[in-house]
């Protein structure tokens, strides 16, 4: 794909994404620092886990793979407000980070900035960066009700849409099947969504209430970003939709965290493995 | 915060978790409404006009290529130019069976299998509704034959497209270089949006070099389709920009002089006018035709010319390194009398052989018998080989390679061509990097006659001479004039060189040329000018201690390598010339007349023009 952006890392045997891993590890680094004192975090506390946030997102921002660095951020994010942060804060942040917009303009990358302004107008570019969007609203609008049915997608077979196996392969389904399967296709998501949540409710210690809370928001978040571009209402960011793409280390990823999810139920205490 | 003590309030705790999982709820919910009313917003209130936009009227993009732009010469001769060809071109999802397709055109058109295999190659790397090109150059009977019964072919066409032709052939075919079809390393590195509809790509020389410029810039063309692809209408569309004609300082007429006298030797040649750092002429022998390249290459017809023995593929002028020989001496001269270790008058004792202090080997000379007494002029004119041993060992490999470097030798010489090749100027640095061992003093006395470790391209040899020729001012060859004159100019820069020596060394150069004892006194016949210039002679060949080199009984490969560098008019230098002829034996007889054809042609041109 090359647009700047230098992801794998050759073994040899398989290309790995190293930054796949810290979609894991850093939600998991937090919710332990949080376990470890007493909720809601005090300043200090919240200091030092936004920088194990902030360090690889931006580090990973600068890679550059913004949906990567999207994704962790959130995953972040996420364990922050289950840990139960005041509401004062989260709105202060978020005011803040409206205001570092023009900050965050400056140090994109052109491609990255280019996929802004496309997805603000993405007819400005009909021949390049627009037509990844243009040619995915007419696969999904074209789908209809019901859809084409399995295997009927004009617009993949005639080779219109871009990356139809991979990132924009929600358009393709949507073509397919209409609106009737992608409603049914979010309802299956939001049911993996509901089910980790209530696992994470379940969970016995702080630590494994964290991370399977966090890791159930990221799972619907890869979800949201992933449609949300195809269907034209966010910026294209490279995300690919869970358990569907295809290949990448990110299914991997994906898997080991539904593990740890599906592990705090077996164990009451996860921290008695490592104490 | 009023807890001053961090005590873990379990209860508390689970409930605060409890009423975020919550809310996340209630925000998930909310996102997932949002995604299901963009979807019904798109499925079925837009319904209708996204249906209308994918079956009824496609609006296809297609890419309006950019014409390349034209090569000239420097009196607008054109080098490289577009001229109409005839493709054969199949749109993938347009034709029902290819494979069917495909076994029927091979019988019609006779196709070989190669181009089959070519074609299925392309056809994995395109998009189906591409038209992919099977034949490149069809003839006029090809045409015909299949114009007959191309309604029996859906989604085959002929096409009409521009490919790049070289008028002038092997003549500059290294300079020039060729275009050939994008490959998959260059697709991955190139902006698919710029190339689109463009399958050829500069591979080699001028063309790749300035490619930017001349590719251009593609326009497209919204066309609105009916179901089956056919073009209705076109919507609006943007022409494309041409690329950018190029005027090149080569003379093409003076590149076909330096062609023609070369005749079967291979070798290189290479004139700058001295002036401007203009190349007037860069010609690697032998040449290649550049022009199947442009239409696809068959892999025969390559393999035959990487394989072949005189490697016309190399680009000798610019990648050819070889030792200088006896061209090196007025340069090592110079530094002699620049250091002060040497004065023209004082004669040295030549016996044909120089020996180091405690060392039984002899650094034997050209002539067996030995040059007798000889002053600085003498060397040069003569090329003695042991007054330059003694010079060497006197200044020292040090000394030697700081002074050279000035000229640029063991460097780039910056010209705008990709891949040219530094040559190489040794130095104790260098050997202990390279081969960890320390510099030997014989090592010094072989540098001395430009041989050993030394190494130049043609090319840095003409900037060298060119650099002498005009007192010092170091030269940048360049084959485009660099673009604005208002751009602020490199300041040139000026080697230290006492202006009396520097016209000793032209005076001793001229006398190879203008005195019959010179190496390459033949050149002054039949001439009005005057030419400085020195011969050398490269060794291919190691001659064993006490054995002789005798020319007739050593096969052509061995022979060594002629060399000749010379600028003209001697007291008004313009045109400064480099020539090596691999093989060629002694430097005076073959290199010399080369040398001599192009810069009477310069000058007789210089003069009708003026």
């Amino acid at each position: 794909m090359g647009k700047g952006a230098q992801r794998w890392l050759d073994l040899g045997f398989f290309r790995f994404q190293p930054s796949e891993m810290i979609k894991i590890t850093t939600p998991a680094a937090i919710a332990w620092y949080f376990s470890e004192h007493a909720l809601p975090p005090r300043w200090k506390e919240l200091f030092i886990a936004l920088l194990l946030v902030a360090i690889p997102t931006f580090l990973i921002a600068k890679q550059p793979d913004l949906g990567t660095a999207i994704l962790i951020a959130s995953s972040g994010t996420a364990v922050f407000f289950f840990a139960g942060i005041s509401w004062r804060i989260m709105l202060s942040s978020v005011v803040s980070l409206i205001a570092l917009t023009p900050v965050l303009w400056h140090f994109m990358h052109d491609y990255q900035r280019a996929r802004v302004i496309t997805f603000l107008n993405p007819e400005s570019d009909p021949i390049g960066r627009g037509y990844h969007i243009i040619q995915s609203k007419i696969a999904i609008g074209s789908g209809g009700l019901y859809g084409k049915g399995w295997l009927e997608s004009t617009q993949a077979k005639l080779d219109f849409l871009p990356e139809r196996s991979t990132d924009f392969i929600f358009a393709v389904f949507a073509e397919e099947f209409g609106l009737l399967g992608c409603v049914s296709l979010l309802f299956l998501y939001l049911l993996i969504t509901m089910r980790s949540l209530y696992i994470a409710v379940n969970a016995q210690d702080t630590f494994c209430r964290l991370l399977a809370g966090s890791l159930s928001v990221t799972f619907f978040v890869y979800v949201f970003v992933n449609i949300g571009m195809v269907i034209g209402i966010l910026p294209v960011v490279g995300v690919p939709l869970p358990l569907i793409s295809y290949g990448g280390t990110s299914m991997v990823t994906l898997l080991i965290g539904f593990g740890i999810v599906s592990l705090t139920t077996a164990l009451t205490d996860l921290s008695s493995l490592y104490l | 915060m009023h807890r001053r003590f961090a005590l873990k309030d379990i209860y508390s705790e689970n409930r605060l978790f409890l009423s975020r999982i919550v809310i996340i709820f209630i925000v998930i919910l909310l996102l997932m409404g949002a995604i299901i009313a963009r979807l019904i917003y798109l499925q079925i209130t837009g319904h209708e006009y996204y249906v209308s936009q994918a079956n009824n009227n496609r609006i296809k993009i297609s890419s309006l290529p950019p014409t390349r732009g034209i090569i000239y010469d420097r009196y607008g001769k054109v080098l490289a130019d577009n001229i109409p060809s005839y493709s054969l071109e199949l749109t993938p999802e347009l034709i029902p069976d290819i494979t069917e397709t495909l076994t029927q055109l091979k019988h019609l058109l006779n196709l070989s299998e190669e181009t089959l295999t070519q074609f299925k190659k392309q056809l994995t790397r395109h998009r189906s509704f591409d038209s992919i090109p099977l034949l490149l150059q069809m003839n006029d009977t090809t045409v015909a034959r299949f114009a007959v019964v191309q309604h029996q072919f859906p989604g085959v066409d002929i096409h009409a497209r521009l490919i790049r032709h070289y008028p002038y052939g092997k003549m500059a075919a290294h300079l020039v270089g060729y275009v050939g079809r994008i490959n998959e390393t260059e697709l991955k590195t190139l902006s698919a949006t710029r190339y689109k509809g463009t399958h050829s790509i500069g591979k080699t020389g001028i063309e790749k070099a300035y490619e930017e410029q001349l590719h251009g810039k593609p326009g497209h063309a919204e066309v609105e389709t009916n179901a089956q692809l056919r073009p209705i209408r076109v919507i609006k569309s943007e022409a494309p920009i041409p690329g950018k004609n190029l005027h090149l300082t080569l003379d093409i007429e003076l590149q076909n002089i330096a062609y023609q006298a070369f005749k079967n030797h291979n070798g290189a040649a290479v004139a700058i006018e001295i002036a401007t750092g203009d190349v007037l002429s860069m010609l690697s022998h032998p040449g290649f035709d550049p022009n199947p390249f442009s239409s696809g290459i068959s892999t025969k017809a390559y393999n035959l010319l990487q394989q072949s023995d005189r490697k016309p593929l190399f680009d000798r002028a610019l990648k050819g390194q070889y030792p200088p020989g006896s061209t090196l001496k007025p340069f090592i001269a110079l530094a002699g009398l620049q250091y002060a270790l040497i004065q023209i008058n004082t004669p040295l004792f030549c016996p044909g052989y120089y020996q180091l202090p405690n060392v039984s080997h002899r650094y034997r000379d050209w002539k067996i018998w030995g040059h007798g007494f000889v002053t600085l002029n003498d060397a040069i004119v003569q090329s003695c080989d042991v007054y330059f041993y003694d010079l060497a060992r006197t200044l020292g490999i040090d000394r030697i390679h700081h002074f050279l470097s000035q000229f640029g030798f063991g460097q780039k010489t910056g010209i705008d061509l990709v891949g040219e090749k530094s040559g190489l100027l040794p130095s104790r640095n260098w050997k202990r990097q390279n081969k960890n061992l320390p510099w030997y003093p014989g090592e010094t006395l072989i540098t001395g006659i430009g041989q050993g470790f030394m190494q130049t391209t043609p090319l840095q040899l003409a900037v060298a001479t060119a650099t002498l020729a005009n007192q010092g001012i170091s030269i940048r060859p360049h084959l485009i004039k660099p673009a604005t004159a208002s751009e602020p100019k490199p300041m040139a820069e000026k080697i230290n060189i006492d202006p009396a020596y520097l016209s000793d060394i032209i005076n001793s150069m001229i006398n190879v040329v203008h005195t019959p004892k010179g190496t390459a006194y033949k050149l002054s016949q039949n001439i009005n000018f005057k030419i400085a210039g020195k011969t050398g002679t490269a060794q291919v060949f190691t001659v064993k201690q006490k054995e002789k080199y005798e020319a007739e009984k050593l096969k052509e490969k061995l022979l060594d390598h002629a060399l000749f560098i010379a600028f003209a008019p001697a007291n008004a230098p313009e045109i400064a010339v480099a020539v090596i002829v691999e093989n060629g034996g002694h430097g005076g007889s073959t290199a010399a007349p080369i040398a001599k054809k192009i810069i009477a042609q310069y000058l007789k041109k210089a003069s009708h023009h003026d």
